[in-house]
Formats: C-alpha cells, sequence, structure tokens
C-alpha cells in the first residue's frame, strides 16, 4: 500500500490511465437515487450478461447522478479514442443492443443517443483523442443539452463521472490535494482566511457565512471539539446531499477535514438518515478507503493534525435536521432541538463545542482551497457567492440535479432548463426551500437566485429543492400536502408547533372538502402567528409559511374553495390519503 | 436458527460503528430483526446503562421503529409534494386496493405491510414507492398495481 500521498497519487493516475486509456470500453451506469428508481441495477446487470456472452471484458461502473435524472437509468459508453456517448432511459433490452451495435460493432444506435462528452479535463483526455471523434460528428454535444447549457459544476465537478465507491478515482481527478496542500503548507488561520474571503454561505437554508461560524469554534481551546456533516435532508423535494454524498463522497470528507484542520476539531460524524441506504452505503466505504490510505486517522502527512470520521444514522425525523436536534440523535436520543444559548460552538454533541454544516457548503471546501477564496467570490451574484445547487422536480419536462452560477434568473432555470411544464401545460406555481419554504405564484418566480433576493420576495433559497406544479394543480390541495406533511414531523416539544400544526391541518382540511368558512382563515392567522413566537425551531416558526405564501399569490383560490363551495381545478375532489399516526 | 434474544444481543453488541448509543442501537436491532421487541428494549436499555423508560422514549419517537414484527412484503409509498402533484395519490389508491387495505398498515392476512413515506430521496421520479426497501419511479397506478399483486404473490403465506 502506497504510504507517502505523492506515490498514492501516482497510483491514482496509473489506475485512471487504466480505465480511459485502456484499449477496452468502459461503460458507466448512473445508479443514485434516481438511478436505482428508474431500474439502473437492471440495466447495469442487463450490460454485464450482454458483454460476458460476447465475451468482452469491460468494466461497467456503478456511477451517481450525472444530474440528468429526467433520463435515467443513463448509460455511459467510452470506447478506447473515442468521446463519452451517453444514452438516456435504457431498459434491459436496449442496453444489450447497446453491446450489439455500438460496443461490438462500432455503430452507436444515433437515435436513441442524448448526447456526447468530449474530453475536457487532462486526465479524461488521455483516453481520448482531442477531435478525433470517430464518426460521431453528428451526435449532440451533451453540454448544450438545455438542462446543462447553465451549469457550473463545482461541488458536482465529479458527480456521474467517477465511481463513488473508488477513492483512487477521486484522487486521479485532484481528490486530496486541497487537503495535502492545506495540512503540509498552510497554517490553519490562512485556511479560515480563504474560506472568508470566498464569501461562502451556508447551504442547509440559513446562509450563515461559513467561515464565521468555524470562527466561532476555532476560538474555542477545549481539547475535543466536532463537525458535523448534516445530510438528514427529510424535505420532499431536496436530494442534492444525497446525491453528493452517493455521487463523490470523498469531496465531502475532504470538505469535513478542512474544516477540522480550520477550526483544530479531531472528531467528525456524517450524519445520514437510516433507510437511504445509497449514501449511508457510499459515505461508510468512503470513511473506510480514507483510513485505509491514511487520509484519516492519526497524523495526516505526517503533521501533528489528526483527524477521526464516522457515520451516524437517524431514525425517521425531519426535525433532526435542525442542528441542536441532530445532536439530540447523535448523542443517541429523541430527536429535539435544544435551547439557545448555549451555542452548539459552546456546548454542542455530546456536550463538546461542535460546528456543524451541510453537505454542499462542506463539498465546496476542496475546491475552494485549491482554487483560491476569490476564485469562488468571482462566481455568483453580490453576496451570495458561488453557485446554487437546485433540485428540480414535479411537473417538468426534465427533473434532476443542476449546479448554476448564483444570479441566475429562477425563471431561467424552470423554462430554459428544466423546458417548463410537460405535456402542453403551464406552469403554476413552485413550491422552494423545503415545506417550509413557501409557495410563489409564477410571476413572482421573476427571481434572481441570491439568499437576499429571495428573502426580500418572501420566499426561501434554502437548501435547493424546487418543486413545480402545472396549471391542474390546485393550490390549498398542495398547502393541505405540506401542512400535513410538516404536522406528521413535529418533534412535539414545543406545544404552539405541536397543537398548531393540527389546527393548521384541520382548517385547510375543511377548506378543501369545501366545508370551510371565513373563520377558518382568521383561525389559521391567529395559530400561525403564535406559532411563529412560541416555537423553539425553524419548523414551528416557519410552520405557517406554506399557509401565508399560498393565500398571498392565490386568494382567489382559496376564495373559490371557502365562498363558492367548488375547487376551480376539481382536485379536491379526488380521494387523499396522509398518514394519522405523530410521533408518540 | 439463533432466538430471539441472540439475535438482539449480537445486534447491540456487534455495531461496526465507533459511537455506541440508544439510537444506534435500537437501529441495529431493526436491521436485524424489522422491528424492536419489548425483549430488545431491555437489552438496548442494558447495553446503554439507560432505563426501559430512556429506551421507550426514543422508540415512540421514531415512526420508522415498528414493535411488532413486519409482513412479509414492505411497501412504502411516497406522498410527499412532488409525488404528489404528479400522482401519488392515485398511486396509493390503486395499491391500497391491490393490497386489501383502506389505510397504512398490515393485511390480515400478514403477508404486506405498506408505510406513507414522506420522501423516498427520488423525487425527479416521482410518483415513486419501494418494494423491499428496491425503488421503484415514474409508476402509474396500474404499475403499481401490478407490482404489488406480484410481490403479494411471491410472499409466503
Amino acid at each position: 500500500m502506497p504510504s507517502d500521498f505523492a506515490e498514492i497519487q501516482a497510483e491514482a493516475a496509473r489506475r485512471w490511465q487504466a480505465l480511459t486509456a485502456a484499449d477496452r470500453p468502459w461503460l458507466r451506469v448512473g445508479a443514485a437515487l434516481c438511478g436505482q428508481a428508474a431500474g439502473a441495477e437492471e440495466t447495469a446487470a442487463a450490460l454485464e450478461t450482454a458483454l460476458q456472452r460476447r465475451g468482452l471484458a469491460a468494466p461497467v461502473s456503478r456511477v451517481g447522478c450525472l444530474g440528468l435524472c429526467f433520463a435515467e437509468p443513463l448509460v455511459d459508453v467510452m470506447l478506447p479514442g473515442q468521446p463519452r456517448i451517453f444514452y438516456g432511459r435504457v431498459t434491459p433490452d436496449l442496453a444489450a443492443e447497446i453491446v450489439d451495435s455500438h460496443i461490438v460493432q462500432g455503430r452507436p444506435l444515433a437515435d436513441r443517443v442524448l448526447g456526447c462528452l468530449y474530453p475536457a479535463t487532462a486526465a479524461d483526455s488521455a483516453g481520448a483523442a482531442a477531435d478525433g471523434d470517430g464518426g460521431n460528428g453528428d451526435l449532440p454535444d451533451l453540454n448544450r443539452h438545455p438542462m446543462r447549457s447553465r451549469e457550473q459544476r463545482i461541488a458536482l465537478r465529479n458527480a456521474g463521472h467517477i465511481d463513488p465507491l473508488d477513492i483512487y478515482q477521486y484522487i486521479a481527478n485532484g481528490g486530496y490535494r486541497a487537503l495535502h496542500q492545506a495540512v503540509t503548507g498552510m497554517e490553519r488561520h490562512e485556511v479560515l482566511e480563504q474560506v472568508n474571503v470566498s464569501g461562502l454561505r451556508g447551504r442547509g437554508g440559513a446562509a450563515f457565512p461559513a467561515a464565521t461560524k468555524w470562527r466561532f469554534l476555532a476560538g474555542s481551546n477545549a481539547p475535543v471539539k466536532y463537525i458535523l456533516c448534516n445530510c438528514e435532508e427529510g424535505d420532499p423535494g431536496a436530494f442534492n446531499d444525497k446525491g453528493i454524498l452517493e455521487s463523490d463522497p470523498h469531496t465531502v470528507v475532504e470538505g469535513i477535514l478542512l474544516a477540522g484542520y480550520a477550526t483544530g476539531a479531531n472528531y467528525g460524524y456524517i450524519f445520514i438518515r437510516h433507510g437511504h441506504d445509497g449514501p449511508i452505503e457510499r459515505a461508510r466505504t468512503a470513511v473506510a478507503q480514507a483510513y485505509e490510505l491514511g487520509l484519516l486517522g492519526a497524523n495526516l502527512f505526517g503533521s501533528d493534525f489528526s483527524f477521526d470520521l464516522e457515520v451516524a444514522l437517524t431514525g425517521d425525523s425531519y426535525v433532526s435536521g435542525e442542528e441542536t436536534a441532530l445532536m439530540e440523535a447523535i448523542d443517541g436520543n429523541r430527536a429535539m432541538p435544544r435551547y439557545r444559548p448555549p451555542f452548539p460552538a459552546q456546548v454542542g454533541v455530546f456536550g463538546q463545542p461542535t460546528n456543524i454544516n451541510n453537505v454542499k457548503t462542506l463539498a465546496y471546501v476542496p475546491e475552494i482551497i485549491a482554487k483560491g477564496g476569490e476564485w469562488f467570490a468571482g462566481i455568483g451574484h453580490e453576496r451570495s457567492t458561488g453557485t446554487a445547487i437546485l433540485c428540480l422536480s414535479g411537473a417538468l419536462n426534465y427533473t434532476g440535479m443542476v449546479e448554476v452560477p448564483m444570479g441566475l434568473n429562477l425563471q431561467e432555470v424552470l423554462y430554459e432548463m428544466a423546458g417548463g411544464a410537460p405535456g402542453g401545460r403551464e406552469l403554476k406555481f413552485i413550491q422552494t426551500g423545503g415545506p417550509l419554504g413557501g409557495v410563489l405564484g409564477m410571476a413572482a418566480a421573476d427571481l434572481a437566485l441570491d439568499f437576499e433576493v429571495f428573502r426580500n420576495a418572501g420566499a426561501i433559497l434554502g437548501s435547493g429543492g424546487i418543486i413545480a406544479a402545472a396549471d391542474d394543480c390546485c393550490v390549498v390541495d398542495l398547502t393541505r400536502v405540506l401542512i400535513a406533511f410538516c404536522q406528521y414531523e413535529s418533534c412535539g416539544k414545543c406545544f404552539p408547533c405541536r397543537m398548531g400544526m393540527s389546527h393548521l391541518l384541520e382548517a385547510l382540511e375543511r377548506i378543501c372538502r369545501l366545508e370551510g368558512g371565513p373563520e377558518d382563515l382568521a383561525l389559521m392567522q391567529s395559530v400561525g402567528e403564535n406559532m411563529q413566537a412560541g416555537s423553539l425551531c425553524g419548523h414551528g416558526q416557519l410552520g405557517f409559511n406554506p399557509v401565508s405564501s399560498a393565500l398571498r399569490y392565490f386568494p382567489e383560490e382559496f376564495a373559490a374553495h371557502i365562498n363558492e363551495k367548488r375547487c376551480p381545478t376539481g382536485r379536491c375532489r379526488e380521494p387523499y390519503y396522509s398518514p394519522r399516526l405523530s410521533r408518540r | 436458527m439463533d432466538g430471539l434474544k441472540e439475535r438482539i444481543d449480537r445486534a447491540v453488541q456487534r455495531q461496526p460503528q465507533p459511537t455506541v448509543t440508544i439510537l444506534s442501537s435500537l437501529l441495529a436491532v431493526e436491521d436485524e430483526l424489522g422491528y424492536i421487541p419489548k425483549e430488545a428494549v431491555a437489552a438496548v436499555a442494558d447495553f446503554n446503562r439507560a432505563t426501559v423508560n430512556d429506551v421507550w422514549a426514543v422508540v415512540s419517537f421514531y415512526p420508522n421503529f415498528r414493535t411488532n414484527p413486519p409482513c412479509a412484503r414492505r411497501i412504502e409509498v411516497c406522498w410527499g409534494p412532488s409525488c404528489h402533484l404528479v400522482g401519488a395519490m392515485a398511486v396509493l389508491q390503486a395499491v391500497l386496493a391491490a393490497a386489501g387495505l383502506e389505510d397504512e398498515g398490515d393485511t390480515p392476512d400478514g403477508r404486506l405491510s405498506l408505510r406513507y413515506n414522506t420522501c423516498l430521496g427520488a423525487c425527479a421520479q416521482a410518483p415513486v414507492m419501494s418494494l423491499d426497501h428496491h425503488l421503484v419511479g415514474r409508476l402509474s397506478p396500474e404499475q403499481a398495481a401490478v407490482r404489488v399483486a406480484l410481490s403479494l404473490e411471491q410472499a409466503p403465506e
């Protein structure tokens, strides 16, 4: 096993060369949660069977999410010396055809090709001749696909390209270089200063400056300090944390290590919801591999910096994504928020000083250290530097995960990148920032991706989930679903939230049954104000957001339900189920 | 086949991660048995030097914990907003009909457990369900009903 980092890098380069510049094909299948739900495992198995039948030795790698979730299962074929060719929605039958026609006979199935990727990085070009395409001139460039055309990938730079279960592929693409550079050549405060210069702000929802938060922890002299990486991500419509962890877990591990170095913390946890097997398995493998290569553990690169990291799981609880509730869950208790002060930087997990960041925030850090804070600060819009990592779901032609520079207009994302609503329908409203984020009419969605612009418009950019609804959807009906979620997920600690959510849900259910009256609007207003004033965490404080925002943008739709006793879209007449069990 | 007690003890005592807590011990039991029997509550309390009350507090808080054995087949259907907007309720209705259920819970013959899930994490493939932890997306109500029927056929009596 290589011991020196230069040796590890050389070994990684040799292995990457063997994959990309060999005389055999390399096949990659998108196998993140989106790929799995589309049948990636069956497709990958069909590829392997077909290759075996033809007696071909070609590795089939299960990679993460390229972001084009609508096209999953995505198969990426790279023949020696040729660009990568991508096929979308590959069934097992199509997989066998791809092997027979494209791989054996060298004839790509042109009408089934989604696009090609020409080598962009030095490591890639080792494998493919720069421009000499093998007669693929007519195939479209995948980077011109609407979903990719406006992208700038930093945190997602490796997603869909490398095997997340292979640390060497991460290292071959520049991985752990920033950590090595920091630990062997930079003072701790210099690392913190680069993050400060970058203007990086928390991507979990609160948009708090990362360097300021790190400074709180760096200022503590306690012998045991923790870095927590939050991948609870229970918000419906958000899958970018899980997506990053599944696609490129080592960028998160490296980000945690850099945060540990900068703040003087030596212990860390990656916190994931039990049951999200893909992210859990890949995070655990990444941690084990980093230990094997000496990138975790004692005295990294021969320095005095040591760091231990493990994966901790929570049960089903949306509130356990709240920072102090998360600490309770790691301690092994009910995930209920704590009073602050004391703040986590003084008293956190196991009573020790703790810093907590979202997966996305930490995933940026290796590139910030490698390329400098100024570089990151040069991307984005005013005080919102860098990129936004958005999850696009609901009624859109192209659903998936995109990383675009901050400052891009949300309508450009929805209409140009995601292609608007399918089936000739019009988009009617969107729901951003998780269930607590609120509902926006399309006219109000003319917003630059920017934390302040969103906040001033009464919306939350949050962790980047954007759910779109077409004109056949009822706003009141969706608001009921959002509140049903919030009611189900209330941890029960603060009674304004615990009881308030139930009152809101009952009122909305009456309105959806066309049995509500104007007094229900007054009741919701009063309950909502009490929740905001009397709850300890964002769940109760923001819990009225879905109702108040929906009322602001669609007052006429509520009026139709209440005054005219009709649902304009008819959606509220359909049967409706929601969990009746709450936390006990 | 080991007895219940042996399986509980092994799950609790052989957790691979360094940090062991009440919650991690309960998750280990759930992974092993699919539910938390009352024997496990006592074992987890013992192992973590906690009281039975402390452990019940955690068991009752997280809705993923069941306290009775699950059925042979376990189906979860997502009802979160992304799935709801593109047809989750019709899928849910078809699944309920195919399973012979009126709401979430276990079938009387003990062959299938149905749960509503708040988010299965594959929102771009909505509507989504999971069959014994295997995700299936872009479901029509008809496909969902066929999947449930197939799953029931293969379930042991």
